[in-house]
């Protein structure tokens, strides 16, 4: 067998551009090597360096996050976040984007999404329990966001419905910025034994490096690279770059490698996700400071007459690669032949510290592992702080009246039936959100909450950023979008564990936008801080820019919490009749980029509401005190929208069925106008339903605790009452609330 | 009540028939593997719900010709009670232990949700422990759910008392317009004509426990204990 490395052709200057290395890093390759690289290295330098797989304009930031805590038993760096969860279990969980491929071709951009982070999460040890999602598309009146909402939901539920884990929450918002540049972000959560956790750390010279799953074809070739550049008009051309999905391959992957790890047979494991083989094979190897000899030969391929260039960086789905223990390989191949799955030793560990790659007998490629995995190009990149928008009063923004409407309650229906806030029934109607029998909330509510078999435990789970504050004010929006999902854990009573973070931005090679990270990202750092709510896993994507006009930077959160008894957590719809109202956090009528301002008033000036996270912090604790009590009938904390859309999701969330829907009489103070109390955002707020006596206690305990709470009214009939004047009736709300998704969509 | 459940590859709703078999009968359900050809001794025969061969034929089509389902179809002819729920469904009827067949929703649209269901006849192994005409609230997860048959055999399963259960509104009307998937007659699931064998589309054993909002399912299972035990 030849060493000599095979060089087809000479590196063109065109070549390197065409895999988008600058000519900075092409020097650092021809350094690292010591000589120009062949084809199928400058293949392999272009994804492992892409900014998809290497961070390398964002890990500057990203290690400023805090990511630990006693619970926290794996932090960022493995293949998804591990934290303990009480009974020798854990709860293992990240959330990833497939933003570029969804645009492209949105069902399978969506669909191998969720097989992704699913491949993430089950590769830990975990059964996964429940996917979540957060979707962004572009104003609904433009040509293309019917088709890309329709093919996404479609997607995502064909690859969730078909495995078997339950979709059970997210959220699902439009704007303008977004017309080119979708974001779909998926997340998984699973459950683990904490002491059966595993990690994709090689180890051992001579053992076995193993190939499972699908078979190996040209699809998905530069995934990694795609993701990691700006689209033009030109866009959809790509389409070929895009991965098929194979749902059921999935499901026999997982219950295959899930077979595996009962057995002692496992070293370490990874899954081929973006950069394919190559990543998976630079990422294990790195880690353990081992070499590989990979033999391509052996590679499973659905295609003749690959080459090696094709077969590392193949982004073919349904694929692992793990190191098993010597003498452990007929055990294992056992168990995947049983799944009818391909089983394949295709290398060997080294001491060399090297990856060399083989094929037909010749050298395909011979690289040095470190400086590829570990040592990759890291950026200081420039970055400039957002101007800060002048705010507005509460008495600078018009009524109602003086918008056009006929009262406050005609605002509140518009409002429900506005794209961002109209009920998304359309959306889990279509994703499986109860297969495995264990899920006790399902979407709609403030989190999602999916019991762990055999237990009176539960998981709540949230995904949410509220994107046009992060615009404004991008420090208070990532405060923001950390907080609302701790508020959201505990408006269902769940102690807030952690979160995973999925940063979708424009180009990180423009100034402001750079900003935009930095100044999120610091945002996030201090209420993770505070909340005591560390990152665990996450993902950034950049390059979300169309003609050079980049979305609204969003920093989607993805939050996990605990429930210890389920039969003291709190749902978000209305109880019974006569029980009081209460309203925890303060009250400032803050109207600045807030909905009723966009889509009452038409205008998106202001800043981001402040966020207080001390406050947060305490007024989030008391809640959570009174709902593990036993003292919430109901619970909704107050976000988008303002309090009077809150009490109004909590009553439409109170009955199924029309005629059965519980109201509210509602007494608003006039020291604000009656708009600003009943529409501002005001964060670090809670509506709690208790029984008149109850409510005694729980204001006694709130003022001794220097909490505010005060009483907003009361539940009865089936409308929404403010101050004896204004009425709207329940039917009316439905009917805009689940009205608009539906009627868009047939449009 | 000895159950057994069978698996096939795509299999998904496993899970929850076991876990609803186990709490309500105190024994866990034997597995079967798609590859066997012999059954456990049991009572009652469970096809759960999922994705078999991850459907890519026709639901249930695979499954139908698996090497298991023939010891079931010999089973079920002997007169062992079977249950077939949402893929099991269309695999009985694609195996032709039920007649009629399961075609895409009329909206073409996976569908997932709470609804109402009318009980037909509650002097079955399945239906003892329900009234005759009962309403109850258990959800729906499937693409292809739209049932469908010729007239000639519409007629015969009508007059014949094969109806299990129609898709109703809360108050028990038969109603289109809360018919999630256009199946003919509102027909949600149908027996043989010996009633040993039950396919639905719905899922029971989704609704076992109060704490999964409504434990409307869990009177199937009582009644198959009750009569099997």
């Amino acid at each position: 067998m030849s060493n000599a490395i095979t060089s087809d052709a000479a590196i063109t200057p065109e070549m390197i551009a065409e895999h988008g290395l600058s000519d900075a890093e092409y020097r650092q390759a021809q350094e690292i090597l010591d000589r120009d690289p062949n084809i199928t290295e400058l293949g392999i330098f272009s994804v492992m360096w892409s900014e998809h797989c290497s961070y390398k304009s964002s890990k500057k930031w990203l290690k400023t996050l805090p990511t630990t805590a006693p619970w926290v038993i794996c932090g960022p760096g493995e293949n998804a976040g591990v934290v303990d969860i009480g009974d020798g279990q854990a709860a293992i969980f990240k959330m990833e984007s497939h933003n570029h491929p969804s645009f492209i071709e949105p069902y399978q951009g969506a669909a191998t999404g969720v097989g992704g982070i699913l491949r993430d999460v089950f590769t830990m040890g975990a059964r996964p329990i429940a996917n979540l999602n957060c979707l962004r598309f572009g104003d609904p009146e433009h040509a293309k966001t019917r088709h890309l909402v329709g093919g996404v939901v479609a997607g995502i539920g064909g690859y969730g419905n078909c495995i078997g884990v339950p979709t059970v929450g997210g959220e699902c918002t439009f704007h303008e910025s977004y017309n080119g540049n979708i974001l779909v972000n998926a997340m998984t959560v699973g459950i683990a034994d904490a002491d059966r956790i595993f990690y994709s750390t090689a180890a051992g010279v001579g053992n076995p490096v193993v190939y499972v799953g699908s078979k190996t074809g040209r699809d998905g070739i530069h995934g990694a690279t795609m993701a990691s550049a700006e689209f033009d008009d030109a866009a959809e051309e790509k389409r070929p770059t895009v991965q098929v999905g194979d749902p059921f391959t999935e499901k026999l992957l997982l219950e295959a490698c899930l077979e595996l790890m009962a057995t002692d047979a496992i070293i370490a494991i990874q899954d081929m996700g973006a950069a394919g083989l190559t990543s998976s094979a630079f990422e294990m190897a790195g880690k353990g400071g081992m070499g590989v000899d990979l033999d391509l030969d052996h590679v499973p391929q659905r295609e003749t007459g690959m080459t090696p260039y094709e077969i590392m960086l193949s982004e073919s789905q349904e694929r692992m690669l793990m190191v098993l223990k010597q003498g452990h390989e007929d055990e294992a191949r056992q168990i995947f032949e049983k799944w009818e799955l391909d089983f394949a030793i295709v290398g060997r560990l080294t001491d060399s510290g090297r990856m060399v790659v083989r094929m037909n007998g010749a050298v395909a490629a011979d690289l040095p592992i470190a400086p590829l995995a570990n040592a990759s190009p890291e950026y200081d990149r420039p970055w400039t702080a957002a101007a800060m928008p002048e705010d507005i009063s509460p008495d600078d923004v018009p009524a109602p009246e003086d918008c056009g409407l006929d009262s406050l309650t005609a605002a509140l229906g518009k409002l429900l039936g506005s794209p961002d806030l109209a009920s998304k029934r359309w959306i889990w109607d279509q994703y499986d959100h109860l297969v495995m029998g264990r899920t006790l909330q399902r979407p709609g509510g403030d989190a999602a909450v999916v019991r762990i078999p055999g237990s009176q435990k539960a998981l709540a789970l949230t995904a949410d950023c509220t994107p046009r504050y992060c615009a404004v004010h991008p420090k208070t929006g990532g405060a923001q979008a950390v907080a609302e999902t701790w508020r959201n854990l505990s408006a269902v009573g769940a102690r807030p564990l952690a979160i995973t973070d999925c940063m979708n931005f424009g180009s990180p090679e423009k100034p402001e936008i750079m900003g935009q990270f930095v100044e999120c990202i610091e945002g996030m750092r201090e209420a993770c801080l505070t909340l005591d709510f560390p990152v665990v896993s996450g993902n950034v994507s950049f390059y979300n820019e169309t003609n050079g006009a980049a979305i609204q930077p969003t920093p989607a959160i993805g939050a996990v919490g605990v429930i210890d008894d389920i039969d003291t957590m709190a749902t978000i719809g209305l109880k019974a009749e006569g029980n009081s109202l209460i309203l925890v956090g303060e009250t400032h009528g803050h109207l600045g980029a807030s909905l009723y301002l966009r889509e009452i008033a038409g205008r998106s000036d202001g800043s981001a509401p402040p966020i207080d996270l001390a406050a947060e912090r305490r007024n989030g604790d008391f809640v959570r005190q009174q709902i593990t009590e036993g003292r919430a009938a109901s619970c909704h904390d107050v976000s988008d929208g303002g309090l009077l859309v809150a009490v109004a999701e909590m009553a439409l969330a109170s009955a199924t069925s029309g005629s059965d829907m519980l109201g509210a009489l509602l007494h608003f103070d006039d020291d604000l106008p009656l708009h600003a109390t009943a529409f501002g955002e005001d964060q670090g707020r809670y509506v709690l339903e208790v029984t008149p006596s109850e409510a005694e206690d729980l204001l006694a305990s709130a003022i001794a605790k220097d909490i505010p709470a005060c009483r907003i009214g009361r539940c009865g009939d089936n409308a929404l009452t403010i101050n004896g004047a204004e009425t709207i009736s329940l039917a009316i709300l439905k009917r805009a609330h689940e009205g608009w998704l539906p009627s868009y969509m047939a449009g | 009540m000895k159950a057994a459940v069978i698996i096939f590859p795509g299999s998904n709703r496993d899970v929850d028939v076991i876990d609803a078999l186990t709490a309500v009968s105190g024994r866990e359900p034997a597995l079967v593997w798609h590859r066997d050809t012999e059954l456990p001794d049991a009572d009652l025969i469970v096809l759960p719900g999922g994705f078999s061969y991850g459907d890519y034929l026709r639901s249930g089509a695979m499954a139908a010709r698996s090497p298991i389902l023939r010891t079931v179809s010999a089973r079920a002819e002997a007169g062992a009670a079977v249950l077939g729920i949402c893929n099991g469904f269309q695999i009985l009827t694609e195996a032709g232990l039920l007649p009629g067949v399961l075609m895409a929703n009329r909206d073409l649209k996976f569908v997932c949700r709470d609804i109402h269901l009318k009980v037909e006849h509650a002097d079955t192994s399945f239906t003892r422990r329900y009234d005759t005409g009962q309403v109850i609230r258990v959800p729906v997860a499937h693409h292809d759910g739209n049932y469908f048959s010729d007239p000639e055999t519409l007629a015969r399963i009508e007059g014949e008392g094969q109806v299990a259960f129609r898709y109703c509104t809360p108050e028990g009307d038969i109603d289109d317009a809360v018919n999630p998937n256009g199946s003919i007659n509102g027909i949600a699931g149908v027996y043989n004509e010996a009633r040993n064998v039950l396919g639905l589309m719905p899922h029971p054993e989704d609704h076992i426990d109060p704490s999964q909002s409504c434990s409307d399912g869990r009177a199937l299972f009582e009644s198959l204990v009750e009569e099997l035990a």
